[in-house]
């Protein structure tokens, strides 16, 4: 261990000309062989900015929400499908394809509430969406591109865990069954079986309601955040029941995303102390906080070339470029089979 | 008359004539070879009884008529140097206290350089080399007390401890290495030695002796200063010798007893820096403290209260000594009891030197870490009583040193002293001082220390902070392939990540100052207080509003919630404050804020912590101000006619300057490095705001406020905030006028008994003579001038503050200085 700790490190570059929040941030692109990946952001007043790494200028830009915020971003990992939500109950589809920016479809979102969506590609053709229902503290599930309803997750009547915040579909390695991790108003994880439509398990997190969380499928083990001041891992055994495994103390209250790098080494969170935390994912050992922004952080986001980028309140997202991913040392832990484990976790 | 003495005088008369008459060498030979029969040691000697009147009557004549009748001549009488052989074996091997007082006798009588000195002085040599001096010593070792030998004993004494001075009082240039007193003390440090191993040898034999002459010897050399030399070579080898023997104690103790009284000092104080610890010591000196009155007073009184040059480790052998024996104990607690009382005298602080002062509370220290509870216990009222009246003294002190010395001291004795009641704690910064005396206070290490230093480190609860802050136990689940891979992820540095503190930072002054007056919500109340000094810079024009009530609020702004910084925000906001004021209308209202500040300076109500504020505000403020290359502050001027021009000044200025440099072509590199840019010294227009209003009162007594009564801290402050005044009023129009008054002002006060208010009088005065132009202080200050010169000289010698005999003797340098720079001008 060093003697002298290294002095907090400074962004790599810093995107700015939202004109507004930043509040949702997605890395698009940037596999093997595409040169540096595109930087979507989401803002506050409803335009999606596509920047151009190489340049580090805002290269398109998408106005589709009617001026309200657009809180979640998400590209379909074939394809130049762009998903998009906005608090004008709109999930709007783009077609990025060669350049162009129209709005192929649209989903209507019947909750007035922050929750961001999620998607699990199937097929190339095939796809399924989550998103919250109409009714408080429902999930609605629709198979894509059809936009059929395939149910509505409801809790049991008595569980009351309040409105969903923020949701991940994902399906694991040994079953085709496809599985929802949902965060909940009141502070609770539960996972759900889709195609049985109940709750597998349920636990506790945290006393505030969960902010974000992001879920490592491989190690089964994922992390939230929340209004407290403490980040929550926990994990799932065999029997598909979840149990927190730690929580770690925060200095500031109050996470607005959590998201694991690709490689699953660091994971960062988005603070609504103006500031990213980076902490090693298996051991939770803090590694660094970046302190930037003067506002609020609403997003965090990974490359899949270890690149962080961060949208916060003070219209800026700052690009930082900490413990790279070297491919030597990453490869004998990643197997062929969860390559494209890894690309979906990028795209999550 | 008796046979034997008669013949021996017969013999000794005829072989005298023979020696001082006869030129035929083997006639000298024969007689001489005659001679040396009586002589202890010869071949076929003569009957012992003759041999002993021989010595008792007859050598010293004999010797000073071979000493008379030596010559070049006379020596080659005879070839090969037979003669001179002979004649040095009369010396070198008849009693040595006779021949040694002839060989002295004869040298101090040689009127001048000759050859009958060197050979004498050679012969000299060849004496002290052949261990003869120990044979002197010796011999009056074993002559007890005999009332005749009083006399002699006396001048054996004098020559044998005076020989170096003698023989280079005569030698001169020619002096040889032996008689050096570095060379010479040493030797008679081994002679000494052997004597004492005789006299040792001889009361193992059952026969009496006396170190008595050892004693006056040592101790007279000892008060010739020569301790370090004579006892660096007795010191070690009676450690050791001592180590198992009683009989060389008692030996040693006796030595050191018979010392005469005025030597006792010179002998103890040598013998306690050349100890190596309170054990060593113990066994040279036995209980002489009880026995000696006056080794008592040196011991006891003379090195801990009138001096102060020994080392620390001395002070440990020493109080370690008085510790070791409980006949001796009493005095060291008699000692620490007096110790405490100098510690904590009013006058003992205003008049001892730091350095003196530092010396008796390591004293202190130590005394407390060798007594115990118990004894501790029996006088606790008093030690008590007498520690909190120091105690007080010396927090009232304004000198930092000297409260520090009563914080540190006062911590460990209070804890030592009053085991059950609370310590006394206080908070100053651990430095060197204060591991060293904090160190002196631990108690020395007993016998079975080893197991103690074993025990401690386990004992000490292992730092588990690193532990506690979220570090878990590396990978407790202990699986997985990136345990290899956490070495790759070093930290970076967290210390900045703390606590967000979310209330809004006011934007403009008067929310700052609606924030700080009436704000209950402490989050912005803090917030403002950060903010202040920016908002003051960045708009000086809306604080120059304010600028009266600003600094009103702040000047009463108290700490209600712990921020950090607090004083430090505050004063700089004021500085801020102070700083903008003046700029805009010089004329009409010129230093508003400052005229507030100096006026509440002597106000009422408010507390010393408020008027040092202000006093340390002004000067900040001044030196602000008559910093060369400030800028302006006309960036927020209100008079938007003038600020293109003024803005665009430098630009054009620049765009000329770069395009002459690219136009010129330079031969040598040499940076264009011109000083700060020149300008008016802005404290000019309102010096004298600041610094008249504080020196007009400084002597009118307040309630609450008296600054040449008790309050001598403010007054050491003001003092010195009206030297900075005067040294920041450099090149401005009111500095002779301020320079008046100062000198004024120092001298009504140059006899204060505050040793920081002197330092302060002292710097005020060269600041005098550094800002008043030279001219001027010849023309409007002459008497002055005249009049403190004397003074200055007299503190240069005579003050106890080391400080201020620095400060005097630089303040006379400049006088001096001024005094050169003078004579040339009104010389021609």
């Amino acid at each position: 261990m060093a003697a002298s700790p290294l002095p907090p490190p400074d962004p790599q570059f810093v995107l700015r000309g939202t004109q507004s929040a930043v509040h949702a941030l997605h890395f698009f692109g940037g596999a093997q062989g595409q040169g540096r990946p595109l930087l979507l952001s989401g803002s506050l007043s409803g335009l999606v900015h596509i920047w151009s790494l190489q340049t580090r200028r805002a290269v398109a830009t998408l106005d589709g929400h009617g001026g309200k915020c657009v809180t979640w971003l998400q590209t379909l990992p074939q394809g130049h499908l762009l998903l998009s939500q906005g608090r004008d109950l709109k999930l709007r589809l783009w077609d990025l394809a060669e350049g162009r920016n129209a709005i192929v479809d649209s989903v209507p979102v019947e909750s007035m509430g922050f929750c961001r969506s999620s998607v699990l590609a199937r097929g190339p053709e095939r796809w399924m969406l989550a998103m919250p229902g109409g009714g408080s503290d429902e999930v609605q599930i629709l198979e894509m591109p059809s936009k059929t309803s395939v149910c509505t997750l409801k809790p049991e009547a008595d569980a009351k865990p309040g409105m969903p915040m923020c949701l991940e579909l994902w399906q694991a390695d040994s079953s085709p069954r496809p599985l929802l991790l949902a965060g909940y108003e009141d502070g609770s994880v539960a996972l759900w079986d889709v195609s049985e439509r109940k709750v597998c398990s349920r636990v506790a997190c945290h006393p505030e309601p969960v902010m974000g969380f992001d879920f490592d499928s491989q190690k089964a083990r994922g992390v939230s955040g929340s209004a407290e001041k403490a980040l929550a891992v926990w994990s799932l055994d065999e029997q598909q029941a979840l149990q927190v495994c730690r929580t770690h103390e925060l200095t500031n209250p109050g996470i607005a995303d959590v998201k694991i790098r690709p490689d699953r080494k660091i994971l960062a969170t988005a603070g609504w102390d103006h500031r990213v935390r980076v902490f090693h994912w298996w051991t939770m050992k803090p590694l660094a906080v970046l302190s930037f922004h003067s506002a609020t952080i609403h997003s965090v986001a990974f490359a899949t070339d270890g690149l962080l980028a961060a949208g916060s309140g003070d219209q800026r997202i700052s690009i930082w470029s900490l413990y790279p991913i070297r491919s030597d040392a990453s490869t004998p832990s990643l197997g062929h089979a969860e390559g494209r484990e890894v690309g979906t976790q990028a795209l999550a | 008359m008796d046979p034997v003495q008669s013949a021996v005088a017969l013999t000794v008369r005829e072989a005298l004539h023979t020696l001082s008459s006869s030129e035929d060498g083997g006639h000298l030979l024969s007689t001489l070879g005659a001679l040396k029969r009586y002589l202890s040691g010869a071949e076929n000697p003569a009957l012992p009884g003759e041999q002993e009147e021989f010595a008792r009557m007859h050598f010293s004549a004999v010797l000073r008529c071979l000493v008379g009748r030596l010559s070049p001549g006379w020596l080659e009488l005879l070839p090969n140097g037979q003669l001179e052989d002979l004649w040095a074996s009369f010396f070198l091997e008849g009693p040595a206290d006779q021949a040694f007082l002839v060989l002295m006798e004869s040298i101090e009588g040689a009127a001048g350089p000759s050859f009958r000195l060197m050979k004498m002085a050679q012969l000299l040599a060849r004496f002290l080399s052949a261990g003869r001096m120990a044979a002197v010593m010796e011999g009056q070792c074993r002559q007890l007390t005999e009332p005749a030998f009083r006399l002699l004993q006396e001048t054996l004494l004098i020559k044998v401890v005076g020989l170096p001075d003698h023989l280079g009082n005569r030698l001169q240039r020619e002096n040889l290495e032996a008689f050096l007193p570095q060379n010479y003390f040493p030797l008679l440090g081994e002679e000494i030695m052997r004597v004492l191993q005789a006299v040792v040898d001889s009361l193992r034999g059952g026969w009496d002796c006396s170190v008595s002459f050892l004693s006056q010897v040592l101790g007279k050399a000892c008060v010739h200063g020569r301790q370090k030399e004579i006892l660096g070579v007795l010191v070690p080898r009676l450690t050791a010798l001592t180590q198992g023997s009683c009989l060389w104690q008692r030996v040693c103790w006796r030595l050191v007893e018979c010392v005469p009284d005025r030597a006792t000092e010179a002998l103890l104080t040598g013998l306690v820096e050349a100890a190596s610890g309170p054990d060593v010591l113990s066994r040279l000196l036995g209980n002489l403290v009880l026995k000696s009155k006056k080794a008592q007073f040196v011991m006891t009184r003379k090195i801990l209260f009138l001096q102060y040059r020994y080392s620390t480790p001395m002070l440990q052998s020493l109080l370690g000594y008085l510790a070791m024996d409980s006949q001796r104990r009493p005095l060291l607690r008699q000692a620490l009891k007096e110790l405490l009382e100098t510690w904590g005298s009013p006058s003992a602080i205003r008049h001892a030197p730091l350095p003196q002062q530092r010396y008796i509370s390591s004293a202190l220290l130590i005394c407390l870490a060798h007594l115990q509870d118990a004894e501790l216990r029996d006088s606790q009222d008093e030690l008590l009583a007498s520690l909190m009246a120091g105690v007080k003294t010396r927090l009232d002190s304004s000198l930092p040193a000297v409260r520090r010395l009563g914080m540190i001291v006062a911590g460990v004795a209070s804890a030592r002293i009053h085991p059950d009641g609370p310590p006394l704690r206080f908070q100053y910064e651990e430095d060197e001082l204060s591991r060293e005396l904090l160190a002196l206070a631990a108690p020395p290490p007993v016998a079975d220390s080893p197991s103690e230093a074993e025990a401690s480190p386990a004992a000490e609860t292992p730092d588990r902070g690193s532990v506690d802050s979220g570090v878990p136990q590396a990978q407790p689940e202990g699986s997985g392939s990136d345990l290899d891979s956490d070495d790759e992820l070093v930290p970076y540095d967290m210390s900045g990540d703390q606590e967000l503190k979310s209330g809004k930072a006011p934007a403009y002054v008067r929310d700052c100052v609606e924030a700080l007056t009436s704000s209950e919500d402490w989050e912005r109340w803090e917030a403002a207080l950060r903010a202040l000094e920016g908002l003051i810079v960045r708009s000086p024009a809306a604080a120059r509003e304010v600028s009266v009530e600003l600094a009103k609020v702040l000047l009463h702004l108290e700490e209600k919630t712990s921020v950090v910084g607090f004083e430090g925000l505050r004063q700089r906001a004021l500085v801020a404050v102070v700083v903008t004021d003046p700029a805009p209308w010089p004329l009409v209202c010129p230093a508003q804020v400052a005229e507030y500040l100096t006026s509440q300076f002597y106000a009422l109500n408010f507390s010393l912590r408020q008027r040092i504020d202000i006093l340390d505000v002004l000067t900040l403020a001044a030196q602000e101000l008559s910093r060369p290359g400030r800028l302006p502050p006309q960036c927020g001027s209100p008079s938007p006619t003038s600020q293109p021009s003024s803005t665009q000044a430098p630009a054009w200025r620049a765009v000329v300057q770069e395009r002459i440099r690219s136009k010129t072509r330079r031969f040598s590199q040499r940076s264009p490095g011109r000083g700060p840019d020149a300008g008016p010294n802005e404290f000019n227009l309102v010096a004298g705001y600041f610094f008249f209003p504080l020196i007009r009162h400084f002597d009118r007594p307040l309630v609450t406020f008296d600054l040449l009564g008790e309050d001598q801290l403010v007054l050491g402050r003001l003092v010195h905030t009206l030297g900075a005044l005067m040294y920041l009023a450099v090149n401005t129009t009111v500095a002779v006028a301020m320079g008046k008054a100062l000198l004024e002002f120092v001298w009504t006060l140059r006899f204060h008994g505050d040793a920081y208010v002197r330092r302060g009088l002292l710097s005020a005065v060269s600041s005098v003579l550094i800002s008043v132009p030279a001219e001027r202080l010849l023309a409007d200050l002459p008497d002055e001038l005249l009049e403190a010169r004397p003074w200055l000289a007299d503190v240069a010698e005579q003050d106890p503050d080391e400080d201020c005999r620095v400060l005097a003797v630089k303040a006379l340098l400049l006088l001096e200085k001024l005094r050169d720079t003078l004579v040339p001008l009104s010389s021609p």
